[in-house]
């Protein structure tokens, strides 16, 4: 993930809430391999286990980001609070545009005594240099193809990863 | 009777004749009248003790729910109600209503007032929008608000008399904690730990809410009003910057120490008590230092807001343990001296005993036998170490990106703000715990005004072979023993409260208000309300009849795992029994229940 393509992401995401609503995430299967990151056949991010249950990297950082960013709000293992909504269920209908449009410009639902807020994190990087992976370990959740708890085990981190993390984060 | 109406007359002519006398005076005063519960926690050392015993031990299994109110807000409901003369003032999570409810004519609502805030508030309260409380003085009910707005109220028509805003919201501090009076001040912390806000503490004047000090939790000592030569830690003046010192460069200025807990005041030390927070971010290796004076038990002068004495319980955090939780000031005996005593049990699991007038550390052993991150604190004078804990190496998480296993307790401590209670019978304090364990993996964050700040992953689960998170504990403060434990299968995140009756009272997670004997913990009652229990259990007499309050409305930190329930790691999917998900037992909704005994 470089930074123009996180842009253009963000770009298309500032649109899609207009287009995307009926547009489920459609089949996870893995596809191509984009440096280390797996696409389906639509050309968005997901998710692969091997034979063995061993998790693909990006879910793996997905799970780690997840519970540090998402959380606090959305429960451990994307399973909900009592003021946030399980994103293992919201992913079986939300695709990956409108997830992102929904992390970039955050999402409010008010009234009847519980007002649900969600911040916007576009200019987050703990966030947003990490959202492929966390949508791919959410989209993952949302299959039940990884338990909930930690993955038993993961593939190494892969070294465009490291680069495009450094370039992200601004280190 | 004739005493009652007695009472009930001068509560409500203190109520309506306002600043005929100094706040303080009339606050003493109505603290000690047990038919009203004036402050947050009872008074000001925060006990949570009331001398009423008409429910007592014999009789406390007759009692039933003689009045409820819903509050109309589904967030978590912490704190309690307050009762002054014959009127109850109760206040919601976010959007923070206040209803004034007529005692003498079933609650019905005299004022309401709902403050106009932007939503954008709520998600950066990191574990929900919650309230604790409401204060009272000088004709007026106080209210923290959730955007940090301090404002006082007129306690007989609602109208607003002053408004202040103490923070910024935009930039994460917000206000959960209940405000305090203390002499002609109203006193309010900060939350935002995880959010790099460095916290504070704030002095209004009761009378027109001009700010007379603020102390911070760490900078240069113009900030936190540390004085190098005269405040002390543990009997030896701190010098000079003892707070920059700790710390690398800037990062102090994103250092966290924030003020959410609760405060107890000593009229006659003039000495004003509380904790601080966690230090930002969760990710050790990132601040190194003692991260001074985060995680600290703190005396100040509550005129100038001068720090007396401080006392950094957990240096350079690892774990998440806020030093926030309650600090309760006690009269009592200690090896054949009379001692003002301090006594505080921390996040980090550990019970501490204070000498309050110098701070000095009495007694410091663990309130939960599974509590594996440090083996003891060092209570050798003469050791460099002196108070400090006693650190288990593997339990430490300083590496960045390894997953740090089994530490005990998990990030929301052996207890979190749910207050202790304190009886003067049983000299036993009552304790709500958790029981919970954690794996902790710290990484890398970058700092973003407004965005949160936290940089670890936490899985949480009960101790190995427990299948209890929770225990419900009596204390003995002067050895540092448990004297007795109830196990809960949730953490106990109520408040306690005890009687003269002998009795004590806590509620739980799915629900129960239960009532239990001070001397044995054995259970003599219990009722389920409407929903899962965060609230403060309170006591109030009216028209002759003792009531007993609490709050219902799950939510806070432990709403987090309300829809989910624990893992334990190892068990993958399809955890059961013990782990099994609160929204099993309970739902959303905040309700009041008020109960009695009957009345025939």
């Amino acid at each position: 993930m470089n930074f123009s393509k996180l842009m253009l992401g963000l770009a298309l995401a500032l649109a899609a809430p207009l287009v995307a609503r009926a547009d489920p995430p459609g089949d996870p299967a893995a596809v191509t391999n984009d440096h280390g990151m797996w696409r389906d056949k639509n050309g968005d991010p997901t998710y692969k286990v091997s034979a063995d249950g061993s998790v693909d990297w990006y879910t793996y950082s997905g799970f780690r980001r997840y519970h540090s960013e998402c959380h606090v709000c959305h429960g451990p293992d994307g399973e909900g609070s009592s003021y946030a909504p399980a994103l293992a269920d919201s992913l079986k209908t939300i695709g990956y545009a409108e997830f992102f449009g929904i992390v970039a410009g955050g999402k409010q639902d008010l009234g009847a005594g519980q007002e649900k807020v969600m911040p916007a994190f576009a200019d987050n990087k703990n966030v947003m240099c990490y959202l492929n992976d966390i949508y791919v370990y959410l989209r993952a959740r949302s299959r039940d193809a990884v338990p909930r708890g930690r993955p038993p085990k993961h593939e190494d981190k892969p070294p465009e990863f490291e680069q495009a993390e450094t370039k992200c984060m601004g280190e | 009777m004739r005493k009652l109406l007695l009472a009930s007359c001068f509560g409500v002519a203190a109520l309506f004749t306002a600043g005929y006398a100094v706040a303080n005076d009339e606050l003493i005063k109505l603290s000690a009248d047990p038919n009203q519960w004036v402050m947050p926690a009872g008074n000001f050392a925060a006990t949570r003790y009331s001398e009423l015993k008409q429910i007592n031990t014999d009789n406390v299994h007759k009692i039933a729910p003689a009045w409820t109110f819903s509050t109309g807000v589904l967030r978590g409901h912490e704190g309690a109600p307050l009762v002054i003369g014959d009127v109850m003032f109760l206040q919601a999570p976010f959007p923070n209503t206040v209803f004034a409810l007529d005692l003498n004519n079933d609650g019905k609502i005299l004022w309401k007032y709902e403050p106009k805030q932007d939503p954008n508030v709520i998600p950066v309260m990191c574990c929900d929008t919650v309230n604790r409380g409401l204060s009272f003085a000088d004709g007026k009910i106080f209210l923290h608000q959730a955007d940090t707005t301090l404002v006082a109220l007129d306690a007989k028509t609602g109208a607003v008399v002053w408004s202040v805003k103490d923070g910024d919201a935009s930039k994460g501090q917000t206000g959960t904690d209940a405000p305090f009076v203390f002499k002609d001040k109203v006193l309010i912390g900060v939350s935002g730990g995880e959010f790099g806000v460095r916290g504070w503490v704030s002095a209004y004047n009761i009378k027109d809410g001009k700010l007379a000090w603020r102390g911070y939790s760490e900078g240069p000592d113009s900030d936190t009003l540390i004085d190098p030569e005269k405040t002390t830690a543990l009997g030896k003046p701190v010098g000079k910057d003892s707070s920059t010192s700790t710390w690398q460069g800037d990062q102090w200025k994103i250092g966290g120490g924030d003020t959410w807990g609760w405060y107890a005041f000593d009229p006659d030390l003039n000495l004003m008590y509380y904790g601080s927070g966690n230090p930002s971010t969760w990710n050790p290796s990132q601040r190194p230092g003692d991260n001074k004076w985060s995680m600290s038990i703190w005396a100040r002068d509550v005129d100038t807001g001068a720090v007396k004495w401080i006392y950094q319980m957990t240096p350079h955090d690892e774990w998440d343990y806020d030093g926030v939780n309650e600090m309760i000031l006690t009269d009592q005996k200690m090896d054949g001296k009379d001692r003002k005593l301090l006594t505080h049990f921390d996040r980090n699991g550990f019970g501490y005993t204070l000498d309050r007038v110098t701070g000095e550390l009495l007694v410091a052993n663990k309130f939960d036998p599974k509590v594996n991150w440090a083996t003891g604190i060092n209570m050798d004078k003469a050791s460099p170490d002196y108070g400090r804990p006693i650190r288990v190496a593997a339990m430490s998480t300083e590496k960045e990106d390894v997953n740090h296993k089994g530490i005990c307790p998990a990030a929301l401590g052996s207890k979190d703000e749910q207050p202790a209670a304190y009886s003067p019978q049983t000299e036993l304090f009552y304790v709500p715990t958790n029981h919970v364990c954690m794996d902790y993996e710290p990484f890398k964050v970058s700092y973003t005004a407004g965005q949160p700040y936290v940089g670890s992953t936490l899985s949480m689960y009960p101790p190995e072979g427990d299948n209890n998170m929770g225990n419900f504990i009596a204390w003995d403060a002067k050895t540092g023993k448990i004297v007795w434990s109830d196990p809960e299968q949730f953490s106990v995140w109520s408040g306690a409260l005890a009687t003269a009756g002998g009795v004590v009272f806590y509620g739980t997670l799915e629900g129960y208000l239960k009532a239990v004997d001070a001397k044995t913990g054995k259970e003599l009652y219990k009722f389920k309300t409407p929903s899962g229990i965060i609230g403060n259990v309170m006591t109030y007499e009216h028209g002759g009849r003792q009531y007993v309050a609490i709050l219902s409305g799950v939510g806070g930190w432990a709403g987090i795992g309300l829809a989910a329930g624990l893992t334990k790691p190892q068990d993958g999917l399809g955890a059961v029994g013990g782990y099994a998900a609160l929204s099993n037992y309970t739902a959303l909704g905040g309700t009041l229940t008020v109960f009695a005994l009957p009345s025939d």
